[in-house]
């Protein structure tokens, strides 16, 4: 343990509102704690620069899912381990559940939340593309109310958000439309398990005879921020699949990602690699 | 009599403590008023040391505080030469180089400390890689950046290439390797000049510890004792870097007059402590169009990082086996240890045959292909055969026969179906490649050449008035099941219970020096030693008329009570004696280079993602000829954890360096396999007894740190077998993003 612990405090208030008093009293100074996976991380290795933090695991108000006729709505402290329990979110929304089996090992997966993973902004975050082709939606709460925000535009850089210091993730909302939807993933990591991505990819598409309807495409680890790739998506809107589709797809993406060299690949194997799997959904697609 | 252990899967002797958390690990020791120490360590590679800032907001003066100027004896860590300082006095040769060391109650407030910490360094300017060592970019170490060089010469290699049909040349690169013991290193020390100086720690030979630090405090060698905690584990990293922690521990305990606790974390055991060292290796080989070897010239070089440590040692090794288990008419090897600005590479599993094994056998795979031979048959033509001779002009006395060796691990993998079978999988899949390769090489146990004559190794055994018998060695269990095996080769010496055996814990005030825990030798030479002794033993007790040639347990008891009744105390000991003919010379580097071998073949099995361009392995097969096997559980141990292990190695273990230091030193980013990532092993053993080993075993747990990375290389070559790929496939670690731009390039000028 390399942080100093007397300089740390953490706060463990009985209830949101409680919680949310804290942070609209002195905004900036206290942060959530959620399942602190991240966290217990920076503060091992004495990283962990804010020393002052709220707990809000276990409140009652960030927890369950509940399942609507036009949406589920998962509460932001609904662990990985619980989105895989989710009959429904199994069904409906497969891509989020298996990032969440692929996030970290299963004492990870027990502790770790959806809310602090969006919170967290990690651009190599495993569960973040599959919000991004779910069109998922974020309600913001804070003690002077709450307000619903598309989740992509969320992150607006690296590790910045339009999340005011005042305000929590309380729940993400996942839109009841892509039934019939094709779905597919694929995580590229360090290694088969407990790895962080050097690549995902989250995608779904709906497509009729042999020609694309839709589809909406997101990547992780290739840009400062998930990454959902419109302009790729546009290129492939419309078309037949087929080996020109396919190359006009692979090129638009090529141009969408920026993806870095860092310690655990380079940018251009997460460019080309992320574009081979693109290629390898269109052609599972054909 | 009872029925021979030998052979048997005895239960680990320690085990019960290890599984039930009552083994006592360092960290788990603790004693009144005990300080926490940590380490200062520099920020750069290079540079001149001008002076020390203690920050603001720290109470200073409740710190004990070390520097070079505290050493009592020399500040050296001593080991083959003494060029390594215990703390920087003046010249900083490498990032992580300890500068400081502090001490205090509270190891939290300690670590605010040493953040606190800022030196003043004249930044000199430092060299990283073997290229700009060897071409003295700077000078850094000697006068030539040279640690060591060897020059093995055997048969005439000048005038074989003028008849040579073919003339095959290879360059060949092998990465660091960090060790990964489960657990980090740490020392506790209590020091003072009336007791002397006391430590206890994870560590492998603790009679290195104990010589460095008789030099260390210039204290006679009674006034110092080195006790082994249960280890967590070594594979080589606590062969010498122990001796450094110990050292500093004690610096602390000194000065403060209280015991002193020293523990690494993760971060800091694998930014500072030793690593694999990274070689380059250039062959040129002579060879027929009948596929027969002729000559070959290797050139292997190693990065030593900024100190010698052992890399001399090293390099030896690297060098015996560099030119494999074949029948050359011809070889020059010449190779050496340059120095760079690393943290000193040391001891790891394989010292230096893993490096110049992968070189040979990724090569002989190139000249089998230019010759036009399968890469089995270029082998079958060239193995070494009983009285041929090595490159040291060893001649090969055992009957050892490589080419059915070689038969049962093809029969045994199903390598010629496998290799059909994946010729048309590959020709038919747009996704995936999968290929099928083997490696053939050997591993000598025991010490190099004279070595183990130095070592004069001795150990002990002792019986009580119960009939118990206690082994006395200082080679410590680290994981690999050494007290184990010793309890079995001593019960079935003595012909009594396993559960009468007890194993010292190595405390160099209790037990002799039965040599460093290293080196493939625990089993193989201490083992004989344990046996030796035990026999010694019961035959006092026969002699003295004590014991008939048949006895039970109650009998064997009363026997020894009675003999410590008339006698005193009942022991016996053995020292180590040479096998009769061995020769070796140390100038010329001739002659029998190790007592005997052990001999492989292994096969790996590999599917290529051509989306991700990541290699799976997907089988391997393990067949060792290994003397005898003395317990099948922990030798198939052994070989499983090293073929893991080999497969980071070849695989996915990249230490990512900046400036000389390592940047990926967590867990989280030094990329080891999991369970996930490691196929089914399976572990085969031929047995041909070898007379100076215990009951016939020689040494294996270095051996199959050896061969999975060729076997796997040339199994990606069978995989992908595209023009020109061999360029790509002589580094190891294989990242995925090298075998992008190997496929993505459609080869290279190969």
């Amino acid at each position: 343990m390399r942080a100093y612990l007397p300089e740390y405090e953490l706060k463990t208030p009985a209830n949101l509102a409680e919680a949310l008093r804290l942070f609209s009293d002195e905004p900036g100074v206290w942060r959530p704690f959620a399942g602190g996976t991240d966290l217990m991380v920076l503060l091992e290795a004495g990283k962990l620069t804010h020393t002052r933090f709220v707990s809000l695991w276990g409140l009652p108000e960030l927890t369950g899912i509940e399942s609507h006729d036009d949406q589920i709505i998962i509460g932001a402290l609904t662990t990985y381990s619980q989105m895989q329990a989710h009959a429904a979110l199994r069904a409906e929304f497969p891509l989020l559940c298996e990032a969440a089996s692929w996030t970290g090992a299963v004492a990870i997966q027990n502790r770790g939340t959806l809310g602090g993973n969006i919170a967290n902004a990690s651009p190599a975050a495993d569960s973040l593309p599959a919000l991004l082709v779910y069109d998922a939606e974020l309600e913001l709460i804070s003690a002077n109310g709450s307000r619903v925000v598309p989740y992509n535009g969320f992150h607006t850089g690296y590790k910045t958000s339009v999340l005011r210091p005042d305000e929590v993730i309380k729940t993400i909302r996942l839109p009841r439309t892509t039934a019939g939807w094709r779905q597919h993933s694929r995580k590229v990591g360090t290694r088969k398990a407990q790895a962080i991505s050097k690549v995902c990819l989250a995608t779904i598409a709906h497509s009729e005879n042999g020609v694309v309807q839709a589809i909406r495409l997101a990547f992780g680890s290739v840009a400062p921020t998930p990454l959902r790739a419109t302009a790729t998506e546009a290129v492939l809107k419309g078309q037949p699949i087929n080996a020109v589709t396919i190359a006009a797809g692979r090129a638009a993406l090529l141009n969408e990602l920026k993806p870095i060299d860092d310690v655990r690949s380079t940018a251009e194997y997460r460019a080309q690699v992320a574009a081979n799997l693109l290629v390898e959904f269109l052609e599972m697609l054909a | 009599m009872k029925q021979s252990l030998i052979g048997q899967p005895a239960h680990r002797k320690e085990g019960r403590d290890k599984v039930t958390g009552q083994a006592r690990y360092v960290d788990d020791l603790t004693f009144p008023d005990m300080l926490h120490g940590v380490t200062v360590r520099s920020p750069i590679a290079r540079g001149q040391l001008r002076g020390v800032q203690f920050g603001e907001g720290i109470p200073w003066h409740e710190f004990t505080i070390v520097t070079a100027k505290d050493v009592p004896g020399a500040n050296c860590v001593a080991l083959i030469l003494e060029d390594q300082p215990y703390l920087v006095s003046d010249t900083i040769n490498h990032p992580e180089e300890p500068i400081l060391l502090l001490a205090h109650a509270d190891k939290y407030l300690l670590e605010e400390a040493r953040r606190a910490i800022t030196f003043e360094i004249e930044p000199l300017p430092a060299i990283f890689s073997i290229e700009d060592s060897l071409n003295r970019k700077e000078l850094i170490w000697g006068e030539d950046n040279t640690f060591k060089s060897f020059l093995i010469e055997k048969g005439d290699v000048n005038a074989a290439w003028a008849h040579a049909d073919f003339i095959v040349e290879g360059e060949y690169e092998t990465g660091a390797q960090e060790q990964l013991y489960i657990e980090p290193n740490g020392m506790i020390a209590i020091a003072n000049r009336e007791e002397g100086v006391t430590v206890w720690g994870s560590m492998q030979c603790p009679y290195y510890v104990h010589k460095a630090l008789i030099k260390l405090f210039d204290l006679p060698p009674k006034k110092i004792r080195v006790v082994q905690a249960v280890t967590g584990g070594g594979f080589g990293g606590k062969e010498e870097y122990p001796s450094m922690i110990a050292g500093h521990a004690a610096l602390l305990a000194w000065k403060a007059g209280k015991p002193v606790k020293l523990i690494y974390d993760r971060a800091e055991d694998m930014a500072a402590t030793t690593k694999r060292h990274p070689s380059k290796t250039r062959i040129r080989t002579a060879v027929g169009k009948d596929g027969k070897l002729l000559a070959t010239e290797i050139d292997f070089t190693i990065d030593g990082g900024a100190y010698a440590t052992l890399s001399s040692v090293v390099l030896s090794r690297g060098t015996i086996h560099a030119a494999g288990p074949y029948n050359w008419p011809a070889v020059r090897v010449r190779s050496r240890a340059v120095a760079t600005n690393h943290p000193p590479h040391g001891a790891f599993r394989g010292f230096g045959a893993p490096q110049s094994i992968f070189a040979m056998e990724r090569h002989l795979n190139k000249v089998a292909q230019t010759v036009g031979l399968s890469p089995e048959e270029l082998r079958r033509r060239n193995f070494l055969q009983p009285g041929e001779t090595t490159s040291t002009g060893q001649v090969i006395n055992e009957k050892i026969d490589l080419s059915s060796l070689l038969d049962r691990a093809l029969k045994l993998s199903d390598y010629q179906t496998k290799k059909t079978r994946f010729a048309e999988f590959n020709a038919s899949s747009s996704t995936e490649r999968k290929g099928i390769g083997f490696a053939t090489f050997m591993h000598g146990a025991g010490f190099t050449g004279s070595g183990e004559v130095y070592l004069s190794s001795v150990v002990g055994v002792e019986a009580t008035e119960t009939g118990k018998v206690r082994v006395l060695t200082s080679n410590t269990e680290i994981g690999q099941g050494s007290f184990t095996i010793f309890s079995q080769i001593a019960a079935d010496a003595l012909g009594i219970d396993f559960s009468q055996i007890e194993i010292a814990q190595p405390d160099t005030a209790n037990v002799p020096n039965s040599g460093p825990t290293v080196a493939s030798r625990t089993t193989m030479i201490v083992g004989k030693l344990v046996e030796s002794a035990a026999l010694g033993l019961r035959q006092t007790l026969v002699a003295g008329g004590l014991l008939g040639e048949r006895y039970s347990a109650d009998e064997f008891a009363e026997a020894c009570r009675q003999h410590i009744a008339q006698h005193g105390a009942l022991k016996s000991f053995s020292k180590y004696e040479p096998p009769p003919g061995v020769h070796w010379d140390d100038e010329k580097y001739q002659g029998e280079a190790y007592g005997t071998y052990a001999w492989a073949v292994y096969v790996a099995e590999v599917t290529v993602d051509l989306t991700t361009y990541e290699t799976r392995v997907d089988d391997f097969v393990a067949l060792q000829e290994v003397g005898k096997v003395i317990n099948p559980v922990l030798a198939a141990g052994q070989i499983e954890g090293g073929v893991a292990q080999a497969i980071g190695y070849a695989l996915y273990e990249n230490v990512v360096w900046r400036e000389g230091r390592m940047v990926n030193n967590q867990m989280t980013n030094y990329i080891m396999p999991t369970s996930a990532d490691v196929p089914p092993i399976r572990v085969y053993f031929e047995e041909l007894p070898y007379a100076y080993g215990p009951s016939g075993a020689k040494g294996i747990g270095e051996l199959p740190m050896d061969g999975p990375a060729p076997a796997i290389l040339n199994a990606i070559e069978d995989a992908i077998g595209q023009p020109g790929i061999q360029t790509f496939l002589g580094q190891i670690p294989l990242m995925p993003e090298t075998l992008m731009k190997a496929m993505t390039a459609g080869g290279g000028n190969d």
